[in-house]
């Protein structure tokens, strides 16, 4: 088991240093950094001066080893077009990111698990075939359609909910949160909602086909030629089965909500990372791009790392067959 | 005859599709039946659209600011001649969602194409071939795989727009799209391939191959290809409806098609901005028009997917 979470962390900092290659080799030859920096009437020497100042002139492997340097601080530069660091900007975004991504998270656990597990044990209810239809809908609806969707909805016609921004938020110093305020929380909803929807139906159909894989296993039926319950039998043995590969899984989607929490926040305005690095795009902002490459590929591979080990620690099967 | 041979061979393919058992679950599954209709009249309206529209919207001439912003004609104010009404620009919503089909789908079919040529070419290679090739390969696609596909034609795009100045990438946009979309698909069809190939190329007629010397390429490609491509056309349908909602996904952030070569993405992205004047039928017509196409796509992929699975049947 120790060689197999060796080889995945070498492998975890291997795609790293991948991804930092890509975003370095973006901010080094996209543009002029030079240019980026100083107005028009600089001198040619003066050029050269800040070129080699900022170790520009230096060779590839030292500039690489300098950035990554500065990359594991956080550090990127300034934005070209807002002339602030990057990692300001970003530690300004993160909260309004990770809210709206967790909420939904816990939304589509909470809804998408019982829905998984009711279908899985009424198989022939019209309430399952409502559930399998619509999360088969639920699949061909691009994100933001749903977003707009909602948003004419309930925000048009109805004037219920607001349609963009985070409403008033409450800064607690290091952490800024849509919580503790009444239209904090309403600007929740749509977003929330929006970005869960593709989540629950994936969450209720991994339920559900784990929970059918569980339901047709030998000690499923000796329990009922034993005599137990239904109701023991589904959730206190089934259930406990089909939990393993649910939150693994679950958690390895978390970056996929934070990756599309990026078109939830376009739809609404949403003032997280998503946005500013679609905006950063729109206005060729390489630091701010390099910036969220970097930080999106580290929480993916971090998560992933995360799951694969707790997977092998939760269930003994797997340990002999990965070891080698 | 010619005329005859073909004659005959006509009714050797009716005779043939009569047994056949997934013509016969296709007669008799609706869901399959209905969905194949719904994507075959979007693609045949796709493809005439330039004699189907009841407009050009493109060409300016026939433009008039006139018609801006009028809605579907059975409401008030409506006008006869714009079914699902107009656009900012005067131009008829159903001839715009005509033409926007059209670069939806060619975007769709072309990048599902390119990424099919990809992964079955890598995955052909990686599991002939095996070893250190295989493994390099299988790393990639591994980590590939762990981040979504939307994801990694966004950053793919993304570059290559700060990379190409304004100019080119206005020109290049149609391309670059369908470039990431492709990129980011592949995996799906190396995987499926390779485990197919590990288990054929062990089958004696790769092995007669082998003994009169023929070459890998050709082995690989007359050969042993034909057998795996059965689960790479469920693949492939499944891909086309992720591809169409990806590029309509990219399009809505605007760092997809243009304005002017408008996909179904645009035109939403376009009509979002006239949502909260009530102009809700420029964002809603082409919305719809995208969820039937993508919801009949992904229908008809999961029927095929289970009439050629015969573990299920």
């Amino acid at each position: 088991m120790l060689t197999f979470i060796a080889k995945r962390m070498i492998q975890s900092v291997l795609v790293m240093i991948a991804v930092g290659l890509i975003t370095f080799a973006l901010l080094r030859f996209v543009g002029d950094p030079i240019s980026n920096m100083v107005g028009q009437d600089t001198s040619t020497a003066e050029r050269e001066e800040l070129k080699e100042a900022l170790g520009l002139n230096d060779p590839f492997v030292i500039q690489f080893a300098n950035f990554a340097k500065n990359a594991v601080k956080g550090e990127f530069g300034l934005s070209y077009t807002l002339r602030v660091p990057v990692s300001q900007l970003l530690s300004e975004r993160i909260p309004a990111t990770l809210e709206l991504s967790i909420l939904s998270a816990l939304l589509a656990l909470f809804i998408g698990m019982p829905m998984g597990i009711y279908t899985a044990i009424h198989k022939d209810s019209w309430l399952t075939k409502l559930f399998l239809s619509s999360s088969l809908v639920g699949v061909s609806l691009p994100t933001f359609l749903i977003g707009i969707l909602l948003i004419l909805l309930f925000g048009v016609m109805f004037r219920w909910l607001p349609t963009f921004g985070r409403g008033e938020v409450v800064d607690l110093g290091w952490w800024s949160t849509g919580l503790l305020t009444w239209s904090g929380i309403k600007s929740l909803i749509l977003p929330t909602i929006t970005l869960a929807i593709f989540q629950l139906t994936l969450i209720m159909r991994l339920v559900r086909a784990e929970m059918l894989e569980v339901l047709r296993t030998d000690y499923i039926k000796f329990g009922r030629a034993r005599g137990l319950s239904m109701k023991s039998i589904h959730y206190r043995h089934a259930l406990k089965n089909t939990l393993i590969p649910v939150i693994t899984i679950t958690g390895l989607q978390l970056g996929s909500i934070i990756a599309f929490a990026l078109i939830t926040e376009s739809v609404f305005q949403w003032p997280g990372m998503g946005l500013l690095f679609i905006q950063a795009i729109g206005n060729a902002d390489v630091p701010i791009m390099a910036a969220y490459l970097v930080l999106i590929a580290f929480i993916f591979v971090a998560i992933n790392l995360l799951v694969d080990i707790l997977y092998v620690v939760l269930d003994p099967r797997l340990r002999t067959t990965v070891g080698d | 005859m010619e005329n005859e041979n073909n004659l005959n061979r006509w009714q050797d393919f009716r005779r043939r599709l009569a047994d056949n058992d997934i013509w016969y679950s296709f007669k008799h599954t609706p869901m399959a039946y209905i969905s194949a209709i719904t994507g075959i009249t979007l693609i045949a309206l796709a493809v005439f659209a330039p004699l189907v529209a009841p407009q050009n919207p493109f060409d300016l001439a026939s433009l008039d600011l006139f018609d801006a912003s009028m809605p579907p004609s059975w409401m008030d104010q409506g006008d006869p001649r714009f079914l699902l009404g107009t656009d900012d620009q005067g131009r008829g919503i159903l001839s715009t969602i005509f033409y926007g089909l059209r670069i939806s789908l060619f975007v769709g079919f072309t990048s599902v194409f390119l990424s099919l040529l990809i992964g079955v070419s890598l995955g052909l290679i990686s599991g002939y071939i095996g070893g250190r090739v295989d493994a390099v390969i299988m790393r990639i696609a591994d980590v590939q795989l762990s981040f979504p596909a939307i994801l990694i034609a966004l950053l793919i795009d993304g570059v290559f727009r700060t990379v190409a100045s304004k100019e080119i990438h206005e020109d290049l946009a149609l391309y670059v799209v369908i470039f990431a979309i492709a990129i980011s698909g592949w995996v799906q069809y190396a995987r499926t391939v390779r485990s197919s190939v590990m288990t054929e190329k062990i089958k004696e007629y790769v092995q007669a191959g082998q003994v009169i010397g023929l070459g890998s390429g050709r082995i690989m490609i007359k050969h042993i290809l034909p057998n795996v491509l059965g689960p790479v056309f469920v693949i492939g349908t499944l891909h086309l409806a992720l591809a169409i909602i990806i590029e309509a996904t990219l399009s809505f952030l605007g760092v997809g098609l243009p304005p002017t070569t408008p996909s179904l993405g645009t035109l939403i992205r376009i009509g979002n901005e006239y949502l909260f004047s009530g102009e809700w039928w420029i964002t809603i017509f082409p919305g719809a028009t995208l969820i039937i196409l993508s919801l009949s796509v992904n229908l008809f992929g999961d029927w095929l997917r289970d009439a050629l699975n015969p573990k299920l049947q």
